[in-house]
């Protein structure tokens, strides 16, 4: 049964027998992950299987409890350096805009990098068009509709052009025209820049047109992974085929 | 009825003409006043923003004084300052009892609680996930506490007023440790106490359309400041 694919011996990011536990409760147990550069990379599992707990944690957002964390071979010091945590970006389920214009929600993590407002037009302009909200750009954030925040909540992501960019749920809240458009999008993105990802996502069309390789989570461990394409073949009677099953009528 | 018009009367006189002691007095009202609320928000702010931000054993306890801070009487704060800045007092050296410096500490004092309070519920009100996000977008921790901030700006702003407007209205501290002494440490509230006093009511009365006057308009600029900001 093929679970494992052979792992890259280029890894931007790894992490060793991971385990986190919050409040005396295990969220994360063993787990075993890496990230080769300009792989996409699908993490899915059931509803609190800790998706989005691993997705904090590898990017440096919480501490794990126990295991071993590298960065292009690198042991990650803590608490974690400013310049590492910088060549990493989220996108999170809500958009979670400041209260500004598009463009300076855009802006932001540049101007956090100490690049100033004119240094930086340009490639916000230029993100904004990528994910077709340039028109907005001098909107305020917090009168957008949900797909177009979701759009610009991207945008803010991808504008810094980060080592690797993790999306959790990025799709949720948009209907199913603006979701295709997006996905369309992200595809010709991924193709087009050297982004590594990580993409979190309930639905297994997104996975399979964005991504190479899935990792499943059930119950805090990493159950399988492989192919998106590969994971279809347990048997209904095996806990991961079970999942899929499920998964592919939703 | 008489009395009224009267008073109103005289005020508008007094407003008219321009009167030097009346000037002199808003003046100082102003001075500080404004200077005890700019020092609250100085200490107010950052500890708002540790209180509601940093976990720590006695955090609810601090909160709870902080409240009550709010509540707290002037009388009850010129009391305690007096008794620091008396001469015997440990304070006593400074020897700055009966002086607008005095009336600004005090009123620091009375103002610090109001600026702490409304400063930490605005800063918890905020969704830590979008506080997560701050922090994802690669933020340091001044850049962190920046962004939050400007995130609660309107909310910081009603702190300023809120405060502003509890030391400006307040009389007993003021008597307390200024002593109302005319044309040094003689500010509107406490004028206006004296001229009552003295069964002078259209002064007070004209002191008193002063003090509301200046209150509205410090209070209408801020607002005013607030709501464009609001609806860029
Ligand atoms: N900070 C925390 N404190 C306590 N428990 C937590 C914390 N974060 C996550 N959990 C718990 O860990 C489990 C995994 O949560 P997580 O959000 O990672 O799941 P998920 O796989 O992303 O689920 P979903 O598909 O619903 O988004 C849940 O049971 C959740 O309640
Ligand atoms: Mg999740």
């Amino acid at each position: 049964m093929p679970t494992q694919i052979p792992i890259r011996s280029e890894t931007l990011l790894k992490a060793e027998n991971l385990s986190w536990v919050k409040k005396n409760k295990p969220i994360l147990q063993g787990i075993n992950f890496s990230l080769a550069p300009s792989e996409h990379v699908g993490l899915i599992g059931p509803n609190g299987s800790g998706k989005s707990s691993l997705l904090k944690i590898l990017s440096f957002l919480e501490t794990p409890t126990r295991g071993r964390l590298t960065f292009q071979g690198e042991n990650i010091p803590r608490p974690i350096p400013l310049e590492l945590r910088r060549k990493i970006a989220v996108v999170f389920q809500e958009p979670l805009l400041l209260d500004a214009s598009v463009q300076d929600n855009v802006a932001t993590g540049l101007k956090i990098r100490g690049l100033h407002r004119e240094a930086s037009r340009h490639r916000v302009q230029e993100w904004l068009e990528r994910f077709g909200i340039s028109h907005l750009s001098k909107q305020h954030a917090r009168s957008l509709s949900g797909g177009e925040a979701q759009r610009a909540s991207l945008a803010r992501a991808f504008v810094l052009e980060p080592d690797i960019i993790f999306l959790d749920e990025p799709f949720s809240a948009l209907d199913a025209p603006a979701k295709e458009a997006l996905v369309a999008d992200l595809a010709s993105i991924f193709a087009k820049t050297q982004t590594t990802a990580v993409l979190i996502s309930h639905d297994f069309n997104d996975i399979l047109r964005l991504t190479e390789r899935t990792v499943i989570l059930l119950d805090g461990k990493v159950a399988a992974e492989g192919s998106p394409s590969e994971l279809l073949h347990f048997p209904e009677s095996h806990p991961i085929g079970k999942f899929m099953a499920h998964w592919q009528k939703a | 009825m008489e009395l009224i018009w009267q008073g109103i009367t005289a005020a508008l006189k007094l407003l008219a003409t321009g009167d030097a002691e009346v000037i002199g007095i808003t003046l100082l009202t102003l001075q500080v006043s404004g200077t005890a609320t700019f020092i609250s928000l100085i200490l107010g702010i950052p500890l708002g923003t540790f209180l509601a931000l940093k976990q720590f054993p006695g955090r609810r306890f601090v909160l709870s004084l902080v409240n009550t801070g709010m509540g707290m009487p002037p009388v009850v704060v010129g009391l305690w300052v007096s008794i620091f800045l008396w001469r015997s007092g440990p304070l006593g050296f400074l020897n700055i009892m009966y002086t607008p410096t005095a009336i600004i500490m005090a009123q620091a004092i009375i103002a610090a609680p109001v600026v702490v309070a409304l400063t930490s519920a605005a800063i918890q009100q905020t969704d830590p996930k979008l506080r997560l996000q701050i922090r994802a977008l690669g933020a340091s921790n001044f850049q962190y506490l920046w962004l939050i901030m400007k995130e609660v700006r309107f909310s910081l702003l009603a702190a300023v007023i809120a405060g502003f407007g509890a030391v400006v209205s307040e009389v007993g501290a003021s008597m307390a440790v200024g002593g109302n002494i005319k044309g040094y440490s003689r500010v509107l509230t406490t004028a206006t106490v004296l001229e009552v006093s003295k069964g002078n009511f259209d002064i007070a009365i004209a002191l008193s359309i002063i003090l509301s006057l200046l209150a509205y308009l410090v209070t209408l600029a801020l607002t005013l400041f607030q709501q464009q900001r609001q609806g860029e």
